[in-house]
């Protein structure tokens, strides 16, 4: 499936908190994705997410101003405790949520049977890398949407889209994860909690630092992850990003601290037939969404209208302070 | 490779640190215990955003001044305090910074991350208490200027006015938060 060449392409926005949402919405916004205030969403970080009041104002809140809500309910429920996952799909349903982002195979099951009329998404957590994959959600449950992981090219993106009956929505700024979304397991390992089933990677609770000499050292559970120079930028502290010591050296042995800004790479993005442009980033605070949702709606309306991008600095944001544009044109050593 | 740190916050002068240091903390204590309360009663949800059970106590260090506050958060109130500095106080977090981030982030201007990304802001203690805190602010939406002018009531849009005013003359001899003589959003 893909988008018409003049359509404006669809900017979707975190937000963390009733505040972010608002913010997102006035900084142009077509859509918000946002979660409850438990483990059913993949950022159940301390001070965050929506209780069911405030999901319902903000859901409410987006729809007067002409925005989406996208409901994030993409952890993996817990045998024996589906209650809470079931409870948030149907809270969103009865709330009016313009979709529901759902990874988990039974979730979508019982999405699709208990309300035919929710719009689905298939999170990025399913990790759904290719056309059967994407093609056997489409056809089982009904999945409008699939978010493509961040480990496709542009050109693998092009294949995808000529092969599915669905849309698809990457992502274009933000943090990125190793390549094993909604499968990996690193954070567990370190910290006993699972960001594919709690909702956290890196949890606040197991994370410290320490100046040392000027130096700071960040450990999450029992290792030390990073220690980082008086003056060099630092990043997260996830196990991803660490620096460790091996045979070859001292480095970063998963990925460098960066965080992926595409907007040079929108009409190669369009070209491939992708519908929507996901901004990570529900942890962050309204400063951050505002900043990032008025720069993604300038570039896409600049695009429309066959002017230049806008050259707005959001390198500043940054993990790491660098930016990347990861997968999208690598090519496989 | 490291990057180099790129950041985005001045320092105040050295010679306005230095004015500032004989000066008696008891007048600051009660104008931010007054603020801290009005703040309280004027956003009810901010606590409960917070969350946690008993009391947690946040050292808050501005770098470019020559005192500390210590925040004290309990499920119903909090309590400031301003201490010379925080060495041998019991605190469960450090929140570290100069006085323009700190005023920047609680106003919602800058983004606690990047101001972490670029060491204009280093946390150290309870993680956990810090971002509940950090974003318990943020949903606020607060603006110091505003919450400060409340304290003025009946006159708090005379007294945002002078203040607005202030700071746009301020900003001529000392670096001053982003958007501070703006007017309320």
């Amino acid at each position: 499936m893909s988008t018409g060449s003049n359509a404006l392409l669809e900017i979707v926005c975190p937000a963390g908190t009733p505040a972010a949402l608002r913010t997102a919405v006035d900084a142009g916004a077509h859509s918000v994705y946002c979660g409850f205030r438990d483990e059913t969403n993949a950022r159940n970080f301390p001070g965050l997410n929506f209780s069911r009041p405030e999901m319902r104002e903000g859901i409410a809140h987006a729809h007067r101003h002409g925005a989406k809500v996208l409901v994030a309910i993409n952890t993996f429920p817990r045998a024996g405790g589906l209650a809470l996952w079931h409870r948030a799909v149907d809270d969103a349903a009865e709330m009016a949520a313009d979709a529901v982002i759902l990874a988990d195979i039974g979730l979508l099951a019982y999405a699709a049977e208990r309300h035919p009329h929710l719009r689905l998404h298939l999170s990025v957590q399913a990790a759904a890398a290719n056309a059967a994959s994407i093609g056997f959600y489409v056809t089982e449950f009904g999945v409008r949407r699939v978010v493509l992981p961040r480990v496709l090219s542009i050109a693998e993106i092009a294949r995808i889209n000529a092969g599915v009956a669905c849309e698809t929505e990457v992502f274009v700024f933000g943090g990125l994860c190793v390549m094993e979304e909604g499968r990996c397991s690193l954070s567990s390992y370190a910290t006993g909690k699972s960001p594919n089933m709690h909702g956290v990677c890196s949890p606040a609770s197991h994370v410290s630092y320490r100046d040392d000499g000027g130096e700071l050292v960040s450990r999450l559970g029992e290792f030390t992850i990073n220690r980082v120079e008086r003056a060099a930028a630092v990043a997260y502290p996830t196990l991803c990003k660490g620096r460790f010591k091996t045979a070859l050296g001292c480095g970063h042995i998963f990925e460098d601290p960066a965080s992926l800004d595409v907007r040079e790479l929108l009409g190669q993005l369009r070209t491939a037939g992708v519908t929507a442009l996901k901004i990570e980033g529900r942890q962050r605070s309204r400063a951050y969404t505002g900043a990032v949702v008025r720069a993604f709606r300038a570039a896409v309306e600049a695009m429309a209208g066959g002017e230049p991008l806008p050259r707005d600095l959001l390198a500043g944001l940054a993990e790491g302070q660098r930016a990347t544009s990861g997968a999208y044109l690598k090519t496989w050593r | 490779m490291p990057v180099t740190a790129a950041h985005s916050a001045a320092d105040l002068p050295a010679l306005l640190t230095l004015a500032l240091r004989p000066l008696p903390t008891a007048p600051l204590e009660l104008l931010l215990q007054r603020l801290a309360d009005s703040i309280l009663a004027r956003h009810p949800g901010l606590l409960d955003r917070i969350g946690g059970e008993g009391t947690r106590r946040f050292g808050i260090e501005p770098r470019d001044l020559p005192f500390a506050i210590l925040l004290e958060v309990q499920p119903a109130a909090v309590h400031l305090s301003v201490v010379s500095a925080l060495d041998g106080l019991q605190v469960d977090a450090r929140i570290a910074g100069n006085l323009l981030s700190l005023i920047e982030l609680i106003d919602g201007r800058r983004d606690g991350d990047a101001l972490f990304f670029s060491r204009d802001l280093a946390v150290e203690g309870d993680i956990e208490a810090v971002l509940a805190l950090r974003n318990a602010i943020d949903n606020a939406e607060l603006e110091l200027l505003h919450e400060l002018a409340q304290l003025a009531a009946p006159w708090s849009g005379i007294a945002e006015q002078m203040m607005r005013t202030a700071v746009r003359a301020l900003a001529y001899v000392a670096p001053v938060p982003a958007g501070f003589g703006e007017r309320a959003r």
